[in-house]
């Protein structure tokens, strides 16, 4: 009985231990959602989104913000610096849709259809996925002048929900898609297309070029 | 198709045949080599220490040619001589209008840019021919070579001047220059140069045209010593000489006023740690070695500076950082910034000021170029600097 008593007692410390545990946990988990504790943007969190990704990058680009958002205003300007959309058609309307024809792993496409949900001239343009997009998502640039001449900070930001989930997100890590790393990249490639008027390449032939395997993947 | 010289493993350099460049950006030009040097720095590549170069890749950074083929942006005009910069730059870039050129932010293709960032924090601007880690450009040890920005790299090269005058210009005498420059010289300093290859001599040189009072240099290299001594340095054999002793000797107990490491990562040396060091290396632990840099900290005079024009490309071990700090030390580094220096520099050439064709001991044609490799690095005390000639006959070899 005496063993048993002890074990009750270790037991229900043991529960007080977790149940605090748990608490302080919640309390912390809050405080970081709530973002109160530091200035950094949100997608620098080391946080789960739950099935959602939230993917984040700056470039800060020697260019008038007018300049920079006037090219990526007209989304048929895009896949010449994104590598994974092959192509994006202006649908037109009131809320400028458009389909995006988007290089997924094995060699085939997906689609993506969008409209524009919010766009303050010079400063942000926001999107999001609609009804027959075969990807749920929500992305925003946003154009804000840096210090003295450093020109304009430009952040973009995309939500999206995986694919067929870890293993959709798997398949686009082996493939090299992975959308972290694809929005790092772009945004280079933008701001080398911006700030020298072509995008480096260390081809030596025009056949070895990124655009040219791009072509014959098509 | 043209003639290249070609990476295919450590210590396996060949010249194969390969498909010539092509005009790619509008601000390409394509060059006809006349005149490319072996950089001390290709040995890492030969030696097989630096990451990330793949069978088959085009070596060299030191080059120069007339121009055959420009872009429709290029600045340059067919039939133009002209060096090029080692390090490629874009121009436009916030670095690039600093004059940081080297930390160009735009000329490493986007999709190369991850292994640097992951090592160094930041990615690497690129380079010619030096690892895709640096952009995988194909380098000018070559018949031909595509050069990108062509508007900012290269230097037009009056017609009165040789290529054995300017070729330098593409890397080794800017960056013994800087390295002089980051030593902070003022006139009644000593400055002590580790190193006494190309870069270390032409930092000497530098040093003396800086104002140096006195230039002490580092070396076990008998022939190497000699073209020091030449140069104006007083010379120090580290194999039978106490380095740190002989140097606060010399500097009258004080120490040295600036310390100038051209030596980088593959040092030699017989201290235990260095042995250490190369043992990793060797097996793949990726510990630089670093001999030269630890000596030199503890051998300069507290407030002194440090100016490190050797290549490092990884970690070292049992680095005196406590010297470093205790006696308040400056330290100075990076890759040169070239296109600062090449318009200046070619004036001192141009007016007698600084002579570089000293220190070429063999001209061999292109078709050589892998035994060029082989003696730089085994004979390392007679060959003190090799130019490969695409357009030479194999029986004019001097």
């Amino acid at each position: 009985m005496a063993s048993n008593r002890q074990i009750g007692i270790a037991g229900s410390v043991a529960a007080a231990g977790v149940a605090l545990g748990a608490a302080a946990f919640g309390v912390f988990l809050s405080r970081r959602h709530k973002g109160g504790e530091d200035d950094a943007p949100k997608f620098t969190r080391r946080s789960n989104h739950g099935d959602h990704t939230l993917v984040g990058r700056s470039v800060t680009i020697r260019k008038p913000a007018s300049e920079l958002y006037q090219h990526w205003r007209d989304f048929e300007n895009l896949p010449e610096f994104m590598e994974n959309v092959e192509r994006i058609t202006k649908q037109g309307g009131p809320k400028d849709r458009a389909v995006w024809i988007i290089k997924a792993p094995g060699g085939s496409t997906v689609e993506l259809r969008t409209e524009i949900t919010e766009e303050v001239e010079n400063e942000r343009i926001a999107w999001r996925s609609i009804e027959g997009s075969d990807i749920e998502t929500t992305g925003e640039v946003t154009f804000t002048d840096a210090p003295g001449d450093r020109g304009t900070r430009v952040t973009l930001i995309i939500e999206y929900k995986a694919p067929g989930g870890a293993l959709g997100r798997a398949i686009a890590k082996a493939f090299l898609r992975e959308p972290e790393v694809q929005a790092r990249h772009d945004l280079k490639r933008f701001k080398m297309l911006m700030e020298t008027g072509e995008i480096a390449t260390s081809a030596r032939r025009k056949s070895e070029t990124r655009e040219a395997k791009q072509q014959e993947n098509a | 198709m043209m003639r290249a010289l070609t990476w295919h493993g450590t210590h396996d350099v060949r010249v194969d045949t390969v498909p010539d460049p092509e005009i790619i950006n509008p601000r390409d030009a394509i060059l006809k080599v006349t005149s490319t040097a072996i950089c001390g720095s290709d040995l890492h590549l030969y030696d097989g220490v630096i990451p990330g170069v793949l069978p088959g890749d085009v070596l060299g950074h030191e080059f120069m040619g007339e121009v055959v083929e420009t872009g429709k942006d290029s600045t340059l005009e067919k039939g133009q001589r002209v060096v090029v910069p080692f390090t490629i730059s874009c121009g436009g870039c916030f670095h690039c209008k600093i004059q940081q050129y080297s930390a160009c932010e735009n000329s490493n293709p986007a999709e190369k840019q991850d292994m640097s960032a992951t090592l160094y924090g930041h990615p690497m601007s690129a380079l010619f021919g030096y690892s895709h880690m640096t952009g995988g450009y194909s380098g000018g040890q070559a018949e031909y070579v595509r050069v990108p920005f062509s508007d900012v790299g290269p230097v037009v090269i009056p017609d009165h001047l040789e290529d054995d005058q300017v070729l330098f210009l593409s890397d080794i005498l800017p960056t013994g220059w800087m390295g002089a420059e980051n030593a902070e010289i003022q006139s009644d300093d000593t400055v002590a140069v580790w190193g006494c290859g190309p870069v270390g001599l032409f930092a000497i040189q530098s040093a003396i045209v800086m104002g140096a009072s006195k230039v002490i240099a580092i070396d076990h290299f008998p022939h190497r010593l000699d073209l020091a001594k030449q140069l104006g340095a007083e010379v120090i054999n580290f194999e039978t000489t106490d380095v740190r002793e002989a140097l606060m000797e010399m500097s009258g107990g004080i120490g040295v006023d600036a310390v100038i490491d051209a030596v980088g990562m593959e040092a030699h040396g017989f201290a235990i740690d260095n042995m250490l060091d190369i043992v990793k290396q060797t097996v793949g632990m990726g510990a630089d070695r670093a001999a030269a840099l630890k000596q030199a900290i503890l051998a300069v005079r507290p407030g002194g500076n440090v100016s490190i024009p050797g290549v490092y490309g990884g970690m070292t071990d049992k680095f005196p950082l406590g010297a470093l700090m205790e006696k308040g030390l400056k330290v100075k580094t990076g890759q040169t910034h070239v296109q600062r220096y090449t318009k200046p520099l070619l004036d001192k050439i141009e007016d007698g000021t600084l002579d570089t064709t000293f220190l070429i001991s063999h001209r061999l044609p292109l078709e050589d170029a892998a035994r060029g490799y082989k003696c730089f690095r085994e004979e390392q005390d007679s060959w003190t600097k090799v130019v490969l000639k695409p357009g030479m006959a194999q029986e004019a070899a001097s």
